[in-house]
């Protein structure tokens, strides 16, 4: 039977040693979202040696592109982007520190491998629900290359933001798991 | 013979762009309500009650119900007995478009140049226009904002007349089977056959304006449906990829004759946040 939890940001391993995939999570503190260009840019700079504009141990980066803010609004619609861009980067941020990815959709082998390594996890949250996600989001701002617009890396501020675990510290993988479960002959 | 300013145009599409963004069609909330009905897998219970949530929040709260506001895809029917003047229609709406944007404060998910350079445009424009004309003197204009999650999982493929009526269903259920959690199901399935490359890809993307409730009028079309709705749903996808019995909420076929030797099949996946909305000038 899945369990639902709650937790607290920066993730420590042994919270994440006992999610299983399927448990719901809600997850509050501080979290930062990254999307393709942000990507690029830390992965260049662990490259080069160089030090990154935002601390990753124990955190976890969410995979969106929200819409503008209305006046008064703390945040646009903000549900997940497809995860799988993120699959050639994301490894390399696992074995720096990063704890947790949130998104939609399958991740790659290579990812499923790191997640593994490294004891982290991948949440999924429900894609096209971004006023309802938007909701959970308390505070919001630019940490870093504001000039990438939508694409600028954002520390959010969440509480009891409502995720799913979709790849856990095992390497055991819901989308796969999930839909062998389901399937009909 | 009737005539029309092309500025009455701009006002409407801007209105349509925000009102298909923000409410999410009857249709499409009776049949998640439906599924949550039928779903067995909890997790998937779960994502499509905050599916629900969410559609309904928006409209209350006149927000996007998903960030991804999408490609503004514009089914224009201009009838011919109707004089436009005072400028050019494909302006208009691209100004409509402009302002529904940026008042509606939706996300401007368009770049220019779509290999080198890709460079936002800014306004979220130009918006990717279909004209058809009819007889009449009205203009009715639909506006579709299309995401790219569910778009990316779309194909065209040239089938020949012996894979017959097997090779289509094949190709379609396969396609969804390769889209797993990407396109944000539970998914609309919309598929156009025959015509030929490029009209079978638009016939896709008009079967997705169809009423989600409604049936095909060919009933040998509205089995085919049926059934596949029925294979696609044993895939055991589920919501948002997860697994659980409802994959898509509906398929929706639209036809047209083809060459002899051809049988082109398009498939246009929508996600759950199917968004289209519809006036009449
Ligand atoms: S596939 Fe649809 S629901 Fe999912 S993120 Fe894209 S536009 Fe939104």
């Amino acid at each position: 039977m899945s369990s639902e939890y709650k937790l607290k940001t920066p993730l420590e391993k042994e919270d994440l040693a006992r999610l299983k995939i399927g448990d719901k999570v809600l997850l509050s503190g501080k979290i930062y979202t990254a999307r393709d260009a942000a990507h690029k840019r830390l992965v260049q700079l662990i490259k080069e040696g160089k030090e990154l504009p935002i601390e990753l141990e124990g955190q976890v980066i969410y995979y969106v592109g929200p819409t503008p803010p209305k006046p008064g609004q703390v945040i646009g619609s903000a549900g997940p982007t497809t995860s799988e861009r993120m699959d050639p980067y994301a490894p390399l941020l696992l074995d720096h520190g990063l704890k947790a990815m949130i998104g939609k959709g399958q991740r790659s082998n290579a990812v499923v491998e790191a997640i593994k390594r490294n004891g982290a996890v991948y949440f999924a949250a429900t894609g096209g629900v971004g006023a309802l996600l938007a909701k959970a989001v308390k505070s919001s701002r630019i940490v870093a290359y504001e000039e990438l617009g939508a694409e600028a890396i954002r520390e959010l501020e969440v509480e009891d933001f409502p995720l799913i675990v979709a790849i856990d510290a095992q390497g055991r993988d819901l989308y796969v798991e999930g839909v062998s479960q389901y399937c009909l002959p | 013979m009737r005539e029309l300013d092309v500025s009455e145009v701009i006002p409407q599409v801007k209105k349509l762009c925000i009102e298909a963004n923000y409410y999410i069609g009857e249709d499409v909330l009776e049949k998640l309500e439906e599924a949550l009905t039928q779903e067995e897998s909890p997790v998937g219970k779960e994502i499509l009650h905050q599916i629900l949530t969410n559609h309904r929040m928006a409209a209350k709260e006149e927000m996007p119900a998903c960030q991804d506001t999408g490609v503004a895809v514009i089914f224009v029917e201009l009838g011919q007995d109707l004089h436009l003047k005072g400028g050019d229609l494909y302006s208009a709406i691209n100004e409509g478009v402009r302002q529904g944007y940026k008042d509606g404060y939706l996300r401007k998910s368009l770049v220019d140049d779509p290999v080198i350079e890709r460079k936002n445009t800014g306004d979220n424009t130009p918006a990717i226009i279909h004209l058809d004309i009819v007889p009449g003197d009205q203009l009715k204009i639909t506006v579709a904002p299309k995401g790219g999650g569910s778009e990316n999982m779309s194909e065209v493929r040239m089938l020949t007349p012996a894979d017959g009526l097997e090779g289509v269903m094949n190709f379609v259920v396969d396609r969804v089977r390769r889209s797993g959690g990407n396109p944000c199901p539970p998914i609309i399935v919309g598929v156009g056959i025959g015509g030929n490359f490029e009209a079978c890809a638009l016939l896709a993307k008009k079967a997705l304006m169809r009423d989600l409730r409604d049936r095909h009028p060919e009933p040998k079309w509205a089995q085919v449906e049926d059934e596949l709705l029925l294979r696609i749903n044993r895939l055991g996808i589920g919501p948002m990829g997860l697994g659980g019995r409802i994959t898509a909420l509906g398929v929706k076929i639209l036809t047209l004759p083809c060459h002899i030797a051809s049988m082109p099949v398009a498939v246009n996946i929508q996600c759950h946040a199917a968004r289209h909305k519809t006036a009449v000038i």
